[in-house]
């Protein structure tokens, strides 16, 4: 499995309100989307906020754990997702906003699993 | 009265909850806000009970809905100069004043109670409202908290002990409107996330108007001499659908040890700092 920067968008064109309300966006590049191919590690189902943990390879072959943080449960459910959403091993799509510090840590923006359906991590107005 | 007032609380709120958790195993949770209903029925006279839900719109991360934390200078409530002092004191975690979320000092972030109004200006999510005969009962989805709003003639305390909630009187001015007044709310909390300030001086008037049987609308106005020049209205008749009396509210609880893992995996690394 290779990382892939499938995608990179930069600047949003939707006017999207987060659900992800309680640690702000501050620390986030919102004007950034990556897509990773991805073999899920943990799915954290959690208050304030659930997070994905996930391997996937840079373009050097090496492997980056990877953190996507999602809303709370009651959201999420909301939106679809649940507890047995991911199990660890599983081989999924992520795209998310990743922070301005570096670090491989990111807001998820959509999950696409193995099955092709689409998980949506936020919601748009 | 007041011993007799406590053991019709304690009486009565159990069992309508339990009633509630009863029907709520036959009807799962529906997605967020009900679908609106083209010819609703009046609305009853005194009787704002009901789970209500204002859908997104109560989420209000940027500040409220009618006062967000944008820049706007239509947007600033109007500070005294100790209220800018102690608003540039809070750091909070979205708006044009944000920071890291590790540099936050945001008492929700760490699982402190919003208290009044915060509990309407952030993260307002499905309420439940229970009336009785002597005080009507707010049940929030957001932490899930309680309150009471005494409705038995009594007045605000004139010398309050703080309470993260305060303290809290209602009364009908018309047939379909309640208007609740609360003071005695702890300095600690914030009055919105943009983290507005209040002092001790506090009062809050929330009003909910009944606009039909399926519409509840919720005004809020803050009155903080010490902190603002004037009174100014963080929230403006914003809308709550009314849910069937089966809905089952989900929980919304800040757990601290789940928060401490969120902060090591995520919060502080993204704030460049090390997990701890």
């Amino acid at each position: 499995m290779r990382i892939k920067l499938a995608t990179m968008l930069l600047g949003f064109l939707a006017v999207s309100v987060p659900l992800f309300a309680h640690h702000g966006a501050a620390a986030y590049d919102t004007t950034k989307k990556i897509t990773l191919k991805a073999t899920v590690t943990e799915w954290f189902w959690a208050n304030p906020h659930c997070f994905l943990k996930f391997d996937a390879k840079d373009d050097k072959g090496n492997v980056v754990h990877w953190a996507v943080e999602a809303s709370n449960p009651a959201d999420m459910v909301n939106l679809g997702w649940s507890k047995e959403s991911f199990k660890p091993g599983d081989e999924v799509t992520v795209t998310f906003e990743p922070v301005k510090n570096g670090q491989p840590i990111g807001r998820v923006e959509q999950v696409v699993l193995a099955s092709g359906q689409i998980l949506k991590g936020r919601v748009v107005f | 009265m007041s011993r007799l007032c406590i053991m019709l609380t304690i009486a009565v709120i159990p069992s309508l909850m339990a009633a509630s958790r009863v029907s709520a195993q036959a009807a799962p949770s529906k997605q967020i806000g009900a679908a609106e209903n083209p010819n609703p029925a009046p609305a009853p006279r005194h009787d704002i009970s009901g789970i209500w839900d204002p859908g997104n719109n109560g989420i209000q991360p940027l500040g409220p809905q009618a006062m967000p934390e944008d820049g706007k200078p239509e947007h600033q409530p109007p500070y005294t100069p100790l209220g800018l002092e102690t608003l540039n004191a809070h750091k909070p975690s979205n708006g044009v004043r944000s920071v890291l979320p590790g540099e936050t000092n945001d008492p929700v972030v760490t699982c402190d109670p919003q208290g009044i109004p915060r509990e309407d200006l952030y993260e307002l999510r499905t309420t439940q409202i229970l009336q009785t005969p002597l005080n009507v009962y707010v049940l929030y989805e957001f932490g899930r908290i309680w309150r009471v709003i005494w409705t038995d003639g009594r007045g605000l305390p004139k010398d309050p002990e703080p309470r993260w909630f305060g303290y809290s009187v209602g009364r009908w001015v018309d047939d379909y409107t309640f208007v609740v007044q609360t003071s005695g709310t702890d300095e600690r909390t914030w009055i919105d996330r943009a983290g507005r300030p209040h002092s001790a001086d506090l009062l809050v008037e929330e009003k909910f108007h009944r606009v039909d049987h399926d519409t509840l609308e919720l005004t809020v106005t803050i009155n903080d001499p010490k902190m603002y020049t004037k009174p100014w209205v963080p929230l403006d008749k914003l809308r709550f659908r009314l849910e069937p009396p089966n809905f089952d509210v989900r929980e919304m609880i800040c757990s601290p040890s789940e928060f401490a893992e969120y902060n090591k995996v995520i919060g502080k690394p993204a704030s460049g700092q090390a997990p701890q």
